[in-house]
């Protein structure tokens, strides 16, 4: 019977999907709709092939496939968003890239630039955050993930949202709001996809056996409330006609600014902070095979970060139209937001007291480690760029790029590479990674090329920000605009040297990854092995 | 009064109390007596249901 629905409302999304593309007034919502009716159409007949079929009925099994799906998708997607940031960053240093008399324009920097940001965040990082999630929460839960395949819901919308995202980009579909630029109907699905999300996870935490709800998810639950909070508020707009991608924002002016910097920063404080900051409570303490450091600590460091860090944003928009009070709020409360990002860092970092010695042995361990010292770093820089003072100099400059990637490829890619060494071999059942030594050279290739790409982005922003404001003894601009972009040019070009190497040792992981699953010998039954508890 | 003023006064008074309190208090009652025991419990989690929920009633695939 629940086929048959399925097969209806399947059927009716493609006609629709087809009437659409049919009647669509600009060409990303064309090309879009008709992306959406191959995957109707996908889906319909695999619906149709299984008619019938009971689900699996085990609840004495975790349900892994969606994860290993989930891995997958995150080293793949990883690629992709590491490879267009390596493109943009040589289309800066070597404008003749943009292609532009070849491509039309379909492939410059304004429209990779979204799409690199989108694949890295919220199709690496956010595939690697609902993968993570599905694990941490069946086996701190003792019970197999909620609502059948809802997971497989779940992923599957996520990697359609993906694609139409990255077609949209491509051929000018954007609101125009920064880490937020998919257009109203993605949107919409976003929301359908993220409360099946909400709804797996929290039906996985009320079905648990164990009294306890590991602090890991309270951190993945935070994120999954607040991200939904953010991302309705910030993409309140009405579409200007429903058979097109436009919209007009429900907020203008200074109120359509700090509602989105209200988004961005938490953005980045609940989808690239709490998320992550889920799977460090997990499985760190699993690679170190130590419980946390301090329970407790965990605990007044949830609470700290969900308290301070919602009012965070509006430093991103000092000395602008937004009254005073507010940036002097927004920057007090990132200071303050220093002393609970430290307290997690020392939380992750002393968990490894007493087994230090596993750092000289353990690639993968490393890579934790090294994750959790970028977090302590870029979250100390990240106060220290929204004073004021300091503000007026960092503000508008490279130095805020290479902070958000000190983060991102620091904190965001480590430990998800270490996440992704951790469970292909559990998940695939194999013994061991296939070699200890090709993590090694990940990592030092990814740590070398965060290090290029963070100096070279400090020396060009800081050059930058004094150029700008030196002025002359008649108070006259010393510099043209196009005179910084000149200097900035060996620095781009390191830096992108710095991006190719961080994606060298991603590549290096497929490989390894791919000859853990295809060439190490399976595990021992387990079984057999352990003994019942 | 307008809406902006009112809100704005709302923050910085009630609201800003009422979220202080509460956390304030959560972070107390992380410390409160007998607390030791189930933190420790609770840090342990992850080490205990790695290959399966564990046996469910009826036939289990373990032990």
């Amino acid at each position: 019977m629940w086929d048959y629905v399925k097969l209806i409302v399947l059927a009716g999304v493609g006609l629709l999907a087809a009437i659409a593309a049919n009647y669509a007034r600009d060409l990303p919502y064309m090309v879009n709709a008709i992306e959406v009716a191959i995957a109707a159409a996908i889906t319909f007949i695999y619906v149709l092939r299984h008619v019938g079929e009971d689900a699996p009925n085990t609840p004495d099994e975790y349900q892994d496939g969606v994860i290993r799906a989930g891995v997958i998708a995150t080293t793949f997607w990883g690629i992709v968003g590491f490879l267009v940031g390596v493109v943009i960053a040589f289309q800066l240093a070597y404008p003749a890239l943009n292609l532009g008399n070849v491509t039309e324009g379909i492939l410059n920097f304004g429209r990779l630039r979204p799409l690199h940001t989108s694949a890295v965040i919220f199709a690496f990082g956010g595939n690697a955050l609902i993968m993570s999630a599905f694990y941490v929460v069946q086996r701190t839960s003792a019970a197999r993930l909620w609502g059948g395949n809802l997971g497989w819901f779940v992923f599957w919308g996520w990697q359609l949202m993906i694609v139409l995202a990255a077609s949209s980009y491509i051929l000018g579909g954007t609101e125009g709001k920064e880490y937020a630029e998919t257009v109203w109907y993605i949107d919409l699905w976003i929301t359908v996809v993220w409360v099946a999300f909400l709804a797996v996870f929290v039906g996985t935490l009320v079905k648990r056996r164990e009294p306890h709800i590991y602090v890991a998810n309270w951190f993945y639950l935070s994120m999954i409330l607040t991200v939904a909070m953010l991302h309705l508020v910030n993409n309140a707009a009405i579409p200007v006609s429903i058979l097109g991608s436009l919209s007009v924002p429900v907020y203008s002016g200074v109120q359509d600014a700090m509602v989105q910097w209200w988004y961005g920063h938490n953005a980045v404080g609940f989808f690239l902070t709490a998320g992550f900051l889920g799977m460090m409570y997990y499985f760190v303490p699993k690679q170190v095979e130590r419980p946390v450091y301090s329970y407790k600590l965990s605990i007044i460091h949830f609470w700290a970060l969900i308290f301070l860090y919602i009012w965070a944003g509006p430093h991103h928009l000092h000395y602008t139209a937004l009254p005073d009070w507010a940036s002097t709020l927004g920057m007090v409360f990132s200071v303050m937001l220093w002393m609970p990002s430290w307290g997690g860092m020392i939380n992750g970092l002393m968990t490894l007291s007493g087994a230090w010695d596993k750092l000289r042995t353990d690639p993968v361990l490393r890579m934790m480690v090294i994750a959790i010292g970028f977090y302590g770093m870029s979250t100390f820089e990240g106060p220290v760029m929204s004073i004021k003072a300091v503000n007026a100099l960092s503000h508008y400059t490279d130095w805020t790029i290479g902070h958000v990637h000190s983060g991102a490829l620091g904190w965001n890619g480590m430990i998800t590479f270490s996440v992704l060494y951790f469970l292909t071999p559990r998940l695939w059942n194999r013994a061991g990674l296939y070699s200890l030594k090709l993590v090694s050279w990940h990592f030092w290739l990814a740590t070398i090329g965060i290090v290029l790409y963070a100096s070279s982005m400090w020396v060009t922003g800081i050059m930058e920000g004094l150029m700008w404001r030196e002025v002359d003894a008649n108070g006259f601009l010393v510099n043209a605009f196009a005179d910084t972009v000149a200097a900035k040019f060996p620095m781009y070009v390191v830096r992108g040297l710095g991006g190719t190497m961080f994606l060298t040792g991603a590549l290096i992981m497929v490989y390894n990854l791919w000859m853990t699953v295809n060439a190490q010998p399976a595990k021992a039954s387990a079984s057999a092995a352990v003994p019942a508890e | 009064m307008e809406t902006y003023s009112f809100l704005r006064e709302l923050a910085d008074s009630w609201a800003l109390l009422l979220l202080t309190l509460f956390f304030v208090g959560a972070a107390l009652w992380a410390f409160r007596p007998g607390s030791r025991a189930i933190h420790q419990d609770a840090a342990n989690v992850i080490f205990k249901h790695d290959k399966s929920p564990g046996p469910l009633p009826g036939p289990s695939k373990e032990g």
